[in-house]
């Protein structure tokens, strides 16, 4: 345990120290991770280990994790709409790139079956560092992000035929000989392994669809906070381990699980629960890669290394820039594009592992090839920088003001807080009259009921920032908070005020204490929720006793127009009183008053620019017949 | 005999001795509809085809309001802003009230000899109605003199009821065609309400 504690602090030390001195000097929080890696890893300082290649696999779960996410992000529509740019683009460099390589290697004197493993093994490209260096340097929506996320996504995807397929490129009596103990098909015949393999997508399928929502719900009605994460950690999990068992990527696993759940209204919940272990995994995941560094291995074959880093980089750099200028990029995202891809991807560490399980490739030929991989993560972040310092200021600044518009897409100008009766009117109001608002509900019964009804609705606790920021706040204009619970709005009202100054509020409030809170807040736009319709009725009970119908809705404008300014004076002399804390009784006490000032006038309202009656006596007075 | 539209715009009619007793018992009279914009709209959500509607089953349509500011009520300017639709009621498809009659009922405080080009408001009761009068030419109907009750504010009791009694008796009249416009034009062609005072 003791060496447990130990561990924590020499990778946390190093997390602390490292990334904010990269990120001072302008190197990225991934290159802080990595060189913090290589100083602790067994071939430097040696604080960590053989364990390390342990940590390595943990740290992996930080990709599923992230998978998952990027998952949640992409329902079906939005990847069919990007088919064009993840076929062709991520068809074209995966082929391209495997086609390369495979003739690079075989020329070096690789045998065939070799040489095509590690020709679709380079062809990946690393998904950790690269969106999280396009996510750092803003570059996620315009030309080069996009299309580097479709290269990346069909990389992703790209795994599942080669996993499938690997195993048929080796010789069927050396797979079975090193077959792992941790597959349950393991042993099998080669067909009966790719039948299960599809047989578990769709078994993963199925259950997302049938399973996955209704558990959600459950966990979400006990309104027990931590257990929705669990909950969602468990779902993350579950489906790595399930698609690992398979003999699959657990990375598969949680992308799969994450586009399944991508439509469903636990999606922004989901999302902010989990990305800090995604944060938290995918630093010890770079940390582990920096630390596997083999200095020794490096230094006893420097020239082998530094070729092998240096195909790798160059012809992926090659092949992204070719179709980069075929697709007709701008010189300035192309580069970009093509320099964050040219690298070794986290799957390279598992599809090579599985060709030597696969007794297609045997460890002495891997070791180098996965310090290269190493090498490769560690050297974009070094290109990025040098590419942003020297070669881009050359040629011009990559539109990341342009497509601001891309990014809000589902992110309305308004998000309304709560969906009950008094939300639901606003939101239709508003629907009728083509504003799409982001709605955030937490009742898990009547989210299911909207989305039925075809509505965007998340389910969500408002009051929570991470969920605000993730449902746009930071963007909207508008925020209507129309919760039925008052405290939730003024709650929300402060965190609002404090973090997203910006944006206007419109809060509904129960009682005149509710209104009274949120204008101190310094919120302008009050609504008592039943004062309309009060007044309503009222002008109705006025009409039905004879008065005429246009007089009481002209007495009802008055009223609440002195009522509302009376609210706003009670608010202001409210601090002064030192019964502060009784509400009840500051509540009759301000209706007392109220009241009595109406008693003062006794008719019905009377508009004097009507009445003739001044009128009338100044001519009968003045101007007698 | 014509079926007449009466629509009555007044904002403030709790007020008003000769405006209440003007359409006290009007909507028992046969061929009138008496339709209070007021009391139907006091939000001002004017069902714009139904009033369409209610124009078209009527031949004579009367405007009848108090004379604010020299013009009608706020509702009933809103009413033909809206009403009298660009394709319905005027433009070259717009003929849905061609051929048919409207005229204005108006209340005044101001004495009649006040609405002359040397009185007190400088202007006659036909120059001031120009705009209604052109409204209705636009619409194609046939606008006639309007009917006025001056000097409200002096009226006596009796005299309010004299009045409400003949304005009664004038749009039976209408409604029956035995209401000569063009002799009573040559009695006075500022106002139908013939022996309306003068001083």
């Amino acid at each position: 345990m003791s060496d447990f504690y130990f561990q924590a602090i020499v990778y946390l030390i190093a997390a602390v120290i490292s990334v904010p001195l990269a990120k001072k000097l302008g190197l990225g929080s991934v290159l802080g991770y990595l060189l913090a890696g290589a100083a602790i890893g067994p071939f430097a300082f040696g604080f960590i280990g053989s364990e390390g290649e342990d940590i390595m696999h943990f740290a992996e779960f930080g990709v599923a994790i992230m998978l998952f996410l990027v998952g949640l992000e992409l329902d079906l529509s939005r990847l069919w709409k990007m088919r064009n740019s993840i076929l062709g683009f991520g068809g074209t460099q995966v082929i391209a790139t495997a086609a390369l390589i495979t003739l690079i290697a075989s020329v070096v004197g690789v045998d065939l079956k070799s040489s095509i493993a590690i020709g679709f093994t380079f062809s990946l490209s690393s998904t950790a560092i690269a969106l999280q260096i396009l996510n750092e340097k803003g570059y996620m929506t315009n030309d080069a992000g996009v299309k580097s996320f479709s290269v990346l996504l069909f990389q992703d995807i790209a795994v599942i035929p080669m996993l499938a397929l690997f195993p048929l490129l080796a010789t069927i009596g050396v797979a079975s000989n090193h077959s792992s103990s941790a597959s349950w098909i393991a042993g099998y015949p080669i067909w009966v392994q790719t039948m299960a393999l599809f047989a578990s997508f769709g078994i993963m399928v199925t259950a997302g669809r049938f399973l996955l929502r209704p558990i959600l719900r459950i966990v979400a009605k006990t309104e027990i906070r931590e257990l929705f994460t669990a909950a969602a950690l468990l779902l993350v999990i579950a489906s790595a381990v399930f698609m690992t068992k398979m003999g699959l990527s657990p990375a598969l696993g949680t992308f799969m699980a994450g586009i399944l759940l991508a439509g469903s209204e636990y999606r922004h919940e989901l999302e902010s629960d989990i990305e800090p272990f995604k944060g938290l995994l995918l630093g010890l995941f770079f940390i582990a890669v920096g630390a596997s560094l083999n200095f020794q291995l490096i230094g006893e074959n420097p020239g082998t290394v530094a070729s092998i880093v240096f195909a790798l980089i160059f012809v992926k750099f090659i092949v992204m820039f070719s179709l980069g200028r075929i697709f007709k990029m701008s010189y300035d995202n192309n580069i970009i594009f093509s320099s964050v891809l040219a690298q070794g991807g986290e799957f390279a560490f598992v599809l090579f592992s599985f060709s030597v399980q696969n007794g297609i490739l045997d460890q002495a030929t891997v070791a180098p090839l996965i310090a290269s991989v190493a090498i490769s993560m560690a050297f974009t972040p070094i290109i990025m920088l040098f590419n942003e310092r020297v070669i881009l200021p050359y040629i011009g600044v990559p539109e990341t003001q342009k497509r601001e518009a891309d990014k809000i897409e589902e992110k309305g100008s308004v998000i309304i807080a709560g969906f009950g009766s008094f939300g639901n009117i606003i939101g239709r109001f508003l629907r009728a009259n083509g504003v799409l608002p982001t709605v955030l509900d937490n009742d898990p019964d009547r989210v299911d009921l909207l989305r039925k009804l075809g509505l965007k609705v998340y389910y969500g606790d408002a009051t929570r920032l991470d969920l605000l920021k993730k449902a746009g706040a930071a963007k909207a204009r508008i925020i209507i908070l129309a919760m039925d619970d008052p405290e939730k709005n003024i709650e929300i009202a402060g965190h609002i005020k404090k973090h997203f100054p910006k944006l206007t509020i419109l809060s509904r409030a129960l009682h005149r204490p509710d209104a009274y809170k949120l204008l101190e807040l310094g919120v302008k736009h009050v609504y008592r929720h039943t004062l309309d319709t009060s007044l309503r009725v009222g002008v109705d009970a006025l009409t039905l006793l004879g008065n005429r119908g246009f007089q009481a809705h002209r007495a009802a404008q008055s009223f609440r127009n002195r009522d509302e300014s009376a609210l706003r004076d009670l608010s202001k002399l409210k601090h002064d009183s030192k019964d502060y804390l009784n509400q009840a009784r500051q509540v009759i006490r301000d209706l007392e008053k109220v009241m009595l000032k109406e008693a003062e006038t006794k008719d019905l309202f009377k508009d004097i620019g009507w009445d003739s009656e001044s009128l009338r006596v100044d001519v009968l007075k003045n101007y007698p017949k | 005999m014509q079926k007449v539209l009466i629509i009555f715009a007044h904002p403030a009619l709790q007020g008003s001795r000769i405006n209440r007793s003007m359409i006290e018992g009007i909507e028992r009279l046969k061929g009138i509809t008496f339709h209070d914009l007021y009391e139907l709209y006091p939000r001002s959500d004017i069902d714009i085809k139904h009033e369409q509607k209610l124009l078209l089953e009527h031949q004579f349509i009367i405007f009848q309001h108090p004379f604010y500011w020299y013009s009608m009520p706020p509702l009933l300017k809103e009413w033909i802003d809206l009403v009298l639709e660009h394709g319905w009621a005027y433009g070259s498809t717009g003929k849905s009230l061609a051929g048919k009659k409207a005229m204005s009922i108006i209340t005044t405080g101001g004495k009649q000899v006040s609405y002359q080009n040397d009185g007190f408001n400088r202007y006659t009761m036909t120059q001031l109605l120009a705009p209604m009068d052109q409204t209705a030419f636009l619409c194609k109907m046939e606008y006639f003199p309007p009917y006025v009750i001056h000097g409200t504010h002096q009226l006596s009791d009796e005299e309010v009821q004299i009045e409400a009694e003949k304005y009664k008796t004038f749009i039976q009249n209408v409604r029956d065609q035995t209401f000569n416009f063009t002799t009573a034009a040559k009695v006075n062609p500022e106002n139908m309400n013939q022996n309306s005072r003068k001083k």
